[in-house]
C-alpha cells in the first residue's frame, strides 16, 4: 500500500484514519481512533519506497524496537505496529506545544529557558535510565505537556542493550546538523552525554535566538564544531546571566567528560541558579582566537574523542546526586562526624557524584517568617555557614557540592519531596538515638527510609547506639 | 508461548538440571535441543536419558558433532574432544547410541530454522564466529531466523532489509525483538560448557507470538561438575573450563 494514498475514514487493522497531520520528511502522520482504545492516538506511516534513504526504513525498525520498551511520562505510549506489508506505528498523541513553536519568541527570558531546559533534562534522565540515548534531540522532537517534556521520534535512537541498527546501516554520522554532538560526528553513538550537547544547543537557541553552530546540512561541515567554539551567549544577548552561560557552554563542551555527567546533574544546576559554580566559561566574551582554533583543529585530526565507554546505566551509577541530610542541632557532633565519613566513602567509589548538603529548618506551622533568631542572627545564613564548615571534611571539587537550607513544618516530607524533585539517587542521613519522645513523634530517618524514591543510608554512631539501649532500659523501668 | 532452546549440554548433569529447572520456573513448556548432549562432561548417560524422555514428551532434539562422533568416529576432532568421545562411548548403552545416531541435523518451523552448527551444510559443523561465517549461513537458508549453537559463546547476527550484516553481543536477560523485515542468526551459548568467561549455563528463551529472544544465564554447581570430570580421568582442561567459563 502506498502510504501517500491513504484517505480519511480508511480502516487499517481496526484503526480508523481521522485526519492527516503534518507530513514529515520520513513519514506521514494520521490522527487515528480505535473503538476499544480510549487514548488520543497518532499513526506514523514511514515512507518506505524504493530509492528512499535506507535510514528511513531502519529508523522505522529502531522505533519499533525502542518505543514499546519505554515507560513513563517522557515518551509517547506505544500502541501497535504493523507488519512489513503495511508498516506503521500507532502511539499516543502527545498534546502540547513543541519547543519548536517557541523559537519565534526567542530570545526567551533566562528563567524560562532554565525551566524548559530542566524539564527536557528530566525527560532525558528518565530515558537514559531506561537504556536509551535519543541522539536526535531538537526542538521539533520535544513536546511540552503539563509539567513534563515528552520526547518523540526515536528513529535514530540507541538502546544500549540491543543491536544498534543505525550504526550498522549508516556509513557516516547520522543526526540533525544543528544539534549533533562532536562524538556523534566521529561516529560514536554510545554516549548519553551526546543528548546533553543537543540540549545545550537548544538552550543556546532559546536564550539567544541563534543556533550556536548554524544549520550545516552536509555531514562534512559538522566536523567544524570539533575545533570552532560558539559565540558566547552573553555577547549575543546581554540579558543572559553568567550562570546560564556557564551551563550552556558546559553542555557544549567538545569533550563529553567536560560536560555534565548526567542529565539529572544538569537539571540540578538549571533548578538552582544561585548554586552554579562559575568558571571561565561564564565570563567568556569572545570566541577563541585563530591560533587556539587552528591548534585544536590539528589536534582533532590526531586525537579522536573516541574511547571505550561503560554501559549506559553503569555510567549513570557512577554519577549520582547524593544528598547529605545534616542535623545541625548541638550535641550531635559524633553523628555529624560519622555522617561525613559515610559521605566520603560514597564519594570515593563514585567519583562523578554531586553532593548536596541539606539542612532542614523546622518551623512552627503558624509562625510568620522569622528572619532573625533571639540573638538577631539570620538563621538561614548561620546554618549555611555551619553546613559549609561541616563540608570541609569532604574532599570534593567546589563545582560538585552545593548547600541548601530548607524550611518546613515537616522535615521528613520536605526531604522526600526534595529527593523526588531533584532526581536524587542516594540520601545519607543520620539517625539520632531513640528516645521515648522520638518514638512518639516518629523518627525522620525512618520515614525517609520508608518513603524516599531512592537509596537511603542511615548513619548511626556506636556511642549513640549504646546509649539508646540504656535509654530503653530506663524507659522499661519507668513503665 | 515460550520455547527453551538448549544446546551444547556436553554431559554436564548439574548444568542441565539447573537449566531445565530454571526454564520450567520461567514458564517454558516446550524445548528444542540443538545437539552435543555428550562429550567433555562426566554424565553422558544421564544427559541422553533426559533428552530421550523430553523427546517422548514432545521436545525436538537435533544432532551435534559430538553426538555424531559416537557412531562415525573422531576423525575431524581435536585430541581432547576425541579422547572424551572415546571415554564416553562405553558409558552409553546401545539404546543411547541408537538414539544419537538417528537424530536429524535440522528442524524448521514457521520461518525458524534450528541447527547445531550452521545452516551452511550442517553436517560439516562450521562455526559461526564472524560476519563471514554468519553470511554463509544466511545465504544457505530462507528462514527469517536461524538458531544455532556449537560455538559456546552467545552471539547475534542480523541482516538488514538493505543487505547490511552485523554482529551483536547479546546482553543477558534482555528481551531482544527479532523484527520481521530483518533476518537473524542467533548463536545460543552453551548449557554445559560456556566459553565466554562466564561459567553460568546459557540457554535461549524464545517467545513465539511476540518473536522476542532472551539469552538466559543460570548459575549452577559447576564445582561439582568440574570435580566429576576430574574424578572420571578426563583431560584436566575440561574440568578447568567449567570453573573459568572459558
Amino acid at each position: 500500500m502506498d502510504p501517500r494514498a491513504l484517505t480519511a475514514g480508511q480502516m487499517i487493522d481496526g484503526f480508523r484514519l481521522v485526519e492527516p497531520m503534518q507530513a514529515g520528511g520520513m513519514a506521514n502522520f494520521w490522527r487515528v481512533t480505535r473503538e476499544d482504545i480510549d487514548l488520543p492516538m497518532v499513526m506514523k506511516v514511514p515512507l518506505l519506497r524504493l530509492g528512499e534513504d535506507p535510514i528511513t526504513i531502519i529508523g522505522y525498525e529502531v522505533e519499533q524496537m525502542i518505543l514499546p520498551r519505554l515507560t513513563g511520562p517522557h515518551a509517547p505510549r506505544f500502541v501497535a505496529a504493523g507488519d512489513f506489508e503495511m508498516p506503521y506505528i500507532v502511539m499516543e498523541f502527545v498534546a502540547g506545544p513543541s519547543v519548536k513553536s517557541l523559537l519565534d519568541k526567542t530570545p526567551l527570558p533566562p528563567d524560562e529557558v532554565a525551566a524548559i531546559g530542566a524539564r527536557i533534562a528530566f525527560a532525558l534522565h528518565d530515558i537514559h535510565h531506561q537504556h536509551v540515548i535519543h541522539l536526535d534531540l531538537k526542538p521539533s522532537n520535544v513536546i511540552l505537556r503539563d509539567d513534563d517534556a515528552v520526547l518523540i521520534d526515536f528513529g535514530l535512537s540507541r538502546h544500549d542493550q540491543l543491536p544498534d541498527l543505525i550504526q550498522e546501516e549508516a556509513g557516516g554520522p547520522v543526526g540533525t546538523g544543528a544539534y549533533v554532538a562532536p562524538e556523534q560526528v566521529l561516529g560514536d553513538r554510545s554516549d548519553a552525554r551526546s543528548d546533553l550537547f543537543a540540549l545545550g544547543v537548544i538552550l543556546y537557541f532559546l536564550a539567544t535566538g541563534d543556533r550556536p553552530f548554524g544549520e550545516p546540512q552536509r555531514a562534512d561541515n559538522w566536523r567544524q564544531r570539533l575545533w570552532r567554539d560558539p559565540v558566547p551567549p552573553r555577547s549575543r544577548n546581554a540579558a543572559i546571566p553568567p550562570w546560564l552561560q556557564e551551563i550552556i557552554l558546559r553542555c557544549l563542551e567538545v569533550d563529553p567528560d567536560a560536560r555534565y555527567a548526567t542529565a539529572a546533574q544538569l537539571a540540578f544546576d538549571l533548578q538552582h541558579p544561585d548554586q552554579v559554580a562559575l568558571t571561565g566559561r561564564s565570563a567568556r566574551q569572545h570566541r577563541d582566537g585563530i591560533f587556539t582554533v587552528l591548534w585544536r583543529r590539528l589536534r582533532a585530526r590526531r586525537e579522536p574523542l573516541l574511547r571505550r565507554r561503560e554501559a549506559l546505566t553503569t555510567h549513570l551509577a557512577t554519577a549520582p546526586i547524593v544528598v547529605a541530610a545534616i542535623d545541625l542541632e548541638p550535641g550531635h557532633e559524633a553523628l555529624r562526624h560519622a555522617l561525613a565519613l559515610a559521605v566520603r566513602r560514597v564519594l570515593i567509589t563514585e567519583p562523578n557524584a554531586r553532593l548536596a548538603c541539606v539542612n532542614i529548618l523546622k518551623i512552627a506551622r503558624l509562625a510568620l517568617d522569622e528572619m532573625e533568631d533571639a540573638q538577631g542572627r539570620n538563621p538561614h545564613l548561620s546554618r549555611l555557614i555551619e553546613l559549609k564548615h561541616w563540608a570541609r571534611q569532604i574532599p570534593i571539587a567546589p563545582d560538585r557540592i552545593t548547600y541548601h537550607v530548607l524550611e518546613s513544618t515537616d522535615p521528613a516530607g520536605q526531604l522526600i519531596d526534595y529527593a523526588r524533585h531533584n532526581r536524587v539517587d542516594h540520601i545519607i542521613i543520620g539517625a539520632r538515638a531513640s528516645s521515648a519522645l522520638r518514638r512518639y513523634l516518629g523518627s525522620v530517618s525512618a520515614r525517609v527510609v520508608a518513603e524516599a524514591p531512592c537509596t537511603v543510608t542511615v548513619v548511626r554512631t556506636q556511642v549513640d547506639g549504646a546509649s539508646a539501649g540504656a535509654e530503653q532500659n530506663a524507659d522499661a523501668q519507668v513503665g | 508461548m515460550w520455547i527453551g532452546i538448549f544446546t551444547d549440554i556436553h554431559a554436564n548433569r548439574e548444568a542441565l538440571e539447573a537449566s531445565l529447572d530454571h526454564a520450567r520456573r520461567a514458564g517454558i513448556s516446550r524445548f528444542i535441543f540443538m545437539g552435543d548432549y555428550v562429550g567433555y562432561g562426566a554424565d553422558p548417560a544421564f544427559a541422553v536419558d533426559v533428552i530421550m524422555s523430553e523427546v517422548e514428551r514432545g521436545a525436538i532434539a537435533l544432532a551435534g558433532n559430538h553426538d555424531a562422533a559416537i557412531a562415525v568416529g573422531t576423525a575431524n576432532m581435536n585430541p581432547v574432544a576425541a579422547d572424551s568421545i572415546d571415554w564416553t562411548r562405553p558409558h552409553l548403552s546401545l539404546t543411547h547410541r541408537e538414539f544419537l545416531a538417528r537424530l536429524p541435523l535440522t528442524f524448521e518451523e514457521n520461518g525458524r530454522l534450528f541447527v547445531h552448527a550452521s545452516a551452511h551444510t550442517p553436517a560439516r559443523w562450521e562455526y559461526v564466529t564472524s560476519t563471514e561465517s554468519a553470511s554463509r549461513s544466511f545465504m544457505a537458508t530462507r528462514a527469517q531466523t536461524t538458531f544455532c549453537g556449537h560455538v559456546h559463546v552467545p552471539g547475534l547476527y542480523h541482516l538488514s532489509p538493505t543487505g547490511k550484516l552485523a554482529g551483536f553481543q547479546p546482553v543477558q536477560a534482555v528481551e531482544i525483538p527479532l523484527l520481521a523485515p530483518r533476518r537473524w542468526l542467533a548463536v545460543i551459548g552453551s548449557v554445559g560448557q560456556p566459553r565466554d568467561f562466564n561459567p553460568a549455563a546459557c540457554y535461549g528463551a524464545l517467545n513465539i507470538e511476540r518473536n522476542v529472544l532472551v539469552y538466559t544465564r543460570v548459575p549452577y554447581d559447576n564445582e561439582t561438575a568440574a570435580r566429576k570430570v576430574r574424578d572420571a580421568g578426563l583431560p584436566a582442561i575440561l574440568s578447568h573450563r567449567l570453573i573459568e567459563g572459558a
